[in-house]
């Protein structure tokens, strides 16, 4: 079984959204609302200046508030790594929204479900990354099995120093980030 | 297929950037849908969300009615400029084909112009009634007074109408109002343009790239920014002379917030270090070029002690910038940019620029800008007649010696409204909004408020469109036929453009308008003999290039057509009077202008005032898409970045609405304040596009505003013509 993980290069990102517009048509994310975004977050004073872009998305926790916390069972841990939401079983009642340290999760406003990143589910089954990363301009987002040490994120993730989002919440994501900032030589 | 780290590895090598050209990964249209077992149709085309052209997979299933539905777009792997990606607009074309505001039908003008009534009606009586006026106005005037203005594919088609008509008044304001004077200005310098198909620039293997405000990122050109980001990741040193801290900027390792308006000063200094410290690659400007030793001469006097007071940069990083470059030489470039037209000075910062990249070298060589592709296509008419001689000369060159082919927007304007040489009466408007492309608009509204006839071919309802009084509603690219293209990056390719599904409403390829007003005009022998897509096929023949290939994958390499660097074998032809790199223009010096670049300082903003500036958007193109529904969700309206400490003196607060009111007293509507540290003190900056006029436009009436309606004042670049409009200044007003 694979244990799918995303690794973010943070310094190749260049807030492009294309991803963001990716995952919109992929899944039919409803209008105003999003799975991913792009964060863009700048520090220190002109003109020394330096700028974090990040990709937030679920981070499919191995130890998942949102899992926890369903009443239902309806958001549930898979063998491969990814957390996912059964629609049939969820009722809305937004336990995982108010749980989720990450805020990636709405309501379906049609459907009354909550939603959120699946990953791409569907196109993992047919041998496809998520749509984020298939269409990442600046190859920034990356997607594999961290149980094949031979996959591209296990070689990034042996060969950079990496972080997750609030490490201190001890949710142990599966969406790590390298290269918070381009290099200055 | 399985999900293996093969496919990874497979798809990584893919997206390594160009690495396409060596590892071709297999896309068939065909292949696909049989392998998913017919449940869906794949079409490869070519998007024009923006003009890039990159390629793009259209799949299309029946929805539940049993129609065709396009449901998803995809970047094309074996097409260059897309290499399997698309950006946020490519991907929203959906949107554009969904668009509930397109225009539907063809309309004719009822009421005043501008004040919006139409009536819709056939397309049999908006084409009679196009082409009895166009009759009476030549009639009268002759067909040099009708003039058209285009950007994207409907030009060729309108360009070709007028041309049998026998009118050369044609302009687009990708000459005038963006790139013209770089192309012209690398003609003057090196004999080519830096770019064909996309900018020449060997990102991926450069060690210093500089832009000057160019902004990648923002400024979304596919596979110009992966190749971008994969010279982040490869760890190029990237230096950003910009007044704001751009995305661009935030990815370098040096950023130079320069003065605006003083960057030839920084070009000249620059110049002088390479050559009084030794930097600049001697045996290359022996072997290619002419005019150094006038040159070494002419930039003595650009000191960086001098620079420093006029960029307002420190003078170590001047120093240090130019160093840089030359110890990384040849793998170094100034990246050419795109929209250069700024401050009406242009052409000699931009031949700064070019004479840079001779000194480095780079031009051929690996890491600079690589060379054109080998394999020309011949020109392809179809068998139609010679054009006839029009029955005066165009005016699209104005008095502008170095204006180019592409005509100066701005000039045709001038003659509409004085008729001086002669009157221009009529006007054909093909997928441009001239309100937003051009500066002053109220003499855009002048121009138009003389024609006798105006008509209007686009997909959607902006405010210049509804000032037409025949609409012809174009289908989108999805809808239709259009090319072949040529398409030259590294190497050379053809591309075309295929409908995904028929026509919606009742809209019409602009190949289709053109051609039945060829008819209506009596100019049957320049009419599409059958159907565009036979006359693609025709064409594909007479190119050697398979169509059945060619409609089953989007994209055709051309074999060993790539030849991007200098070698013994493979020299460099400089097509100038010299036959060289000219370092010192011999035309210039003949038309009576500098032949090497000297500064003059621009006009600084008065006190209070701010400069205005103006840039790009990643996920919207000009204002062509602000109306998009899934990019509209992305960004609705423009922000005006002030300077943090700028908005803390003016009591101006991060997320308040202001108005801006510009030198003329023109003033804007409410806008958006980004109170940021990312941009100088002394100007503003605004994206470009948004504050639509027209309420057909649901999503994008006055949502943002819109910078062209602050930009009354341009200032005309006297060698190629091009309009400087970074040459306004507004002051903030805070009561919105």
């Amino acid at each position: 079984m694979p244990r799918y993980v995303m690794v973010i290069d943070q310094s190749r990102c260049i807030g492009c959204m294309a991803c963001v517009a990716a995952c919109k048509r992929e899944n039919n994310v409803p209008m105003e609302h999003f799975r991913t975004r792009v964060v863009e977050m700048v520090r220190g004073e002109f003109p020394q200046l330096r700028t974090e872009m990040r990709s937030e998305l679920c981070n499919h926790c191995d130890h998942a508030p949102c899992v926890s916390i369903c009443p239902t069972g309806a958001s549930h841990k898979q063998k491969d790594g990814t957390v996912q939401i059964n629609r049939k079983k969820c009722v809305g009642c937004k336990a995982c929204i108010a749980a989720c340290p990450y805020d990636v999760r709405y309501i379906h406003p049609e459907h009354g479900w909550a939603d959120k990143c699946s990953f791409c589910q569907h196109r993992l089954k047919e041998g496809k990354e998520p749509a984020c990363v298939a269409t990442c301009i600046g190859r920034s987002r990356m997607f594999g099995d961290l149980d094949d040490p031979n996959s591209e994120v296990s070689h990034l993730l042996r060969e950079n120093s990496w972080r997750v989002l609030k490490p201190e919440v001890g949710t142990q994501p599966h969406v790590y980030y390298i290269n918070q900032f381009p290099r200055k030589s | 297929m399985a999900f293996s780290r093969r496919n990874f590895l497979k798809y990584a090598a893919m997206s390594a950037g160009g690495a396409a050209i060596v590892d071709t990964p297999f896309f068939s249209a065909r292949a696909r849908a049989e392998a998913e077992g017919g449940t869906a149709r794949y079409v490869p085309t070519s998007c024009e969300m923006c003009f890039w052209k990159c390629g793009v997979i259209a799949k299309v299933q029946k929805n539940k009615d049993g129609v065709d539905e396009v449901v998803k777009l995809e970047g094309n792997p074996l097409h260059p400029q897309s290499l399997g990606k698309l950006c946020a607009r490519g991907q929203a074309g959906i949107g554009q084909l969904y668009d509930p505001d397109r225009l539907k039908r063809p309309m004719i003008r009822t009421g005043e112009r501008g004040d919006g009534k139409y009536k819709e009606v056939s397309w049999e009586e908006a084409l009679s009634y196009t082409a009895e006026n166009l009759k009476k106005i030549i009639e009268k005037h002759g067909p040099h007074s009708i003039a058209m203005f285009s950007h994207g594919s409907p030009g060729d088609y309108f360009t070709n109408l007028l041309s049998a008509l026998g009118s050369g008044n044609i302009s687009f304001p990708s000459f005038s109002q963006c790139k013209g004077i770089r192309d012209a200005t690398w003609e003057l310098t090196f004999g080519h343009k830096p770019a064909t198909s996309c900018e020449r620039v060997d990102m991926r293997n450069s060690r210093v790239i500089v832009l000057f405000g160019t902004h990648l990122g923002e400024n979304m050109h596919n596979s110009q920014n992966q190749e971008f980001s994969q010279a982040v990741g490869n760890g190029a040193k990237i230096i950003c002379v910009d007044p704001r801290y751009s995305t661009a900027a935030s990815k370098a390792s040096m950023w130079l917030p320069i003065k605006p308006g003083t960057d030839t000063a920084l070009l000249l200094t620059w110049i002088n270090i390479l050559i009084s410290e030794d930097l600049y690659d001697k045996a290359y400007i022996e072997q290619y070029a002419t005019g150094f030793d006038q040159l070494k001469e002419a930039v003595k006097e650009y000191t960086p002690e001098w620079c420093a007071k006029e960029t307002d940069l420190p003078e170590a990083n001047i120093v240090e910038a130019a160093r840089e470059l030359g110890r990384y030489a040849p793998s170094v470039m100034i990246h050419p940019g795109r929209h250069v037209s700024w401050y009406g000075n242009d052409t000699q910062r931009v031949r700064a620029m070019a004479i840079i990249n001779a000194l480095l070298g780079s031009w051929g060589r690996k890491g600079g800008l690589y060379l054109p592709p080998k394999g020309k296509f011949p020109s392809y008419n179809d068998g139609a007649p010679e054009y006839p001689i029009p029955d005066e000369d165009p005016v699209i060159k104005g008095n502008y010696p170095f204006a180019g082919g592409e005509g100066l927007t701005q000039v045709v304007r001038d003659v509409t409204i004085t008729s001086d040489p002669y009157p221009i009466k009529a006007w054909i408007i093909a997928g441009t909004d001239l309100l937003k492309a051009l500066p002053a608009p109220a003499r855009t509204r002048e121009a138009i408020s003389k024609l006798d006839f105006m008509i209007a071919v686009d997909i959607m309802p902006a405010e210049t469109v509804m000032m037409a009084d025949v609409i012809l509603p174009e289908c989108t690219y999805l809808e239709r036929h259009d090319g072949l293209f040529k398409i030259e990056t590294r190497e050379s390719g053809v591309s075309l453009r295929q409908p995904a599904i028929e026509p919606m409403y009742d809209t019409k390829p602009a190949w289709w308008i053109a051609s039945e007003l060829c008819k209506k005009m009596g100019l049957d022998d320049y009419a599409v003999k059958d159907s565009w897509e036979e006359r693609m096929k025709r064409q594909a023949k007479a190119w050697n290039v398979s169509w059945e290939t060619l409609a089953d994958k989007g994209y055709v390499s051309i074999p060993d057509s790539a030849a991007p660097y200098i070698t013994p074998e493979n020299q460099p032809v400089f097509k100038t009077p010299s036959g060289k790199i000219e370092l010192y223009s011999s035309k210039l010096e003949e038309k009576h202008f500098d032949p090497i670049p000297k500064y003059e300082p621009t006009e600084q903003p008065g006190e209070g005032m701010y400069r205005l500036v103006y840039g790009r958007s990643p996920v919207h193109t000009f204002s062509r898409t602000i109306n998009t529904p899934f990019l509209w969700e992305l960004m609705k309206e423009n922000e005006l970045w002030l300077n943090k400490k700028e908005a803390d003196r003016l009591g101006v607060k991060h997320g308040q609405r202001v108005r801006l009111e510009n030198q003329d007293k023109v003033v804007s509507a409410p806008m958006l304040v980004k109170a940021t540290e990312r941009i100088r003190r002394d100007c503003v900056y605004m994206v470009h596009g948004f504050g639509h006029n027209s309420p057909r436009l649901s999503k994008a009436h006055h949502s943002g505003v819109d910078d062209q309606e602050l930009i009354t004042h341009y200032k005309v670049d006297p060698i190629c013509g091009g309009t400087g409009m970074r040459v306004n200044f507004v002051k903030i007003i805070k009561e919105a």
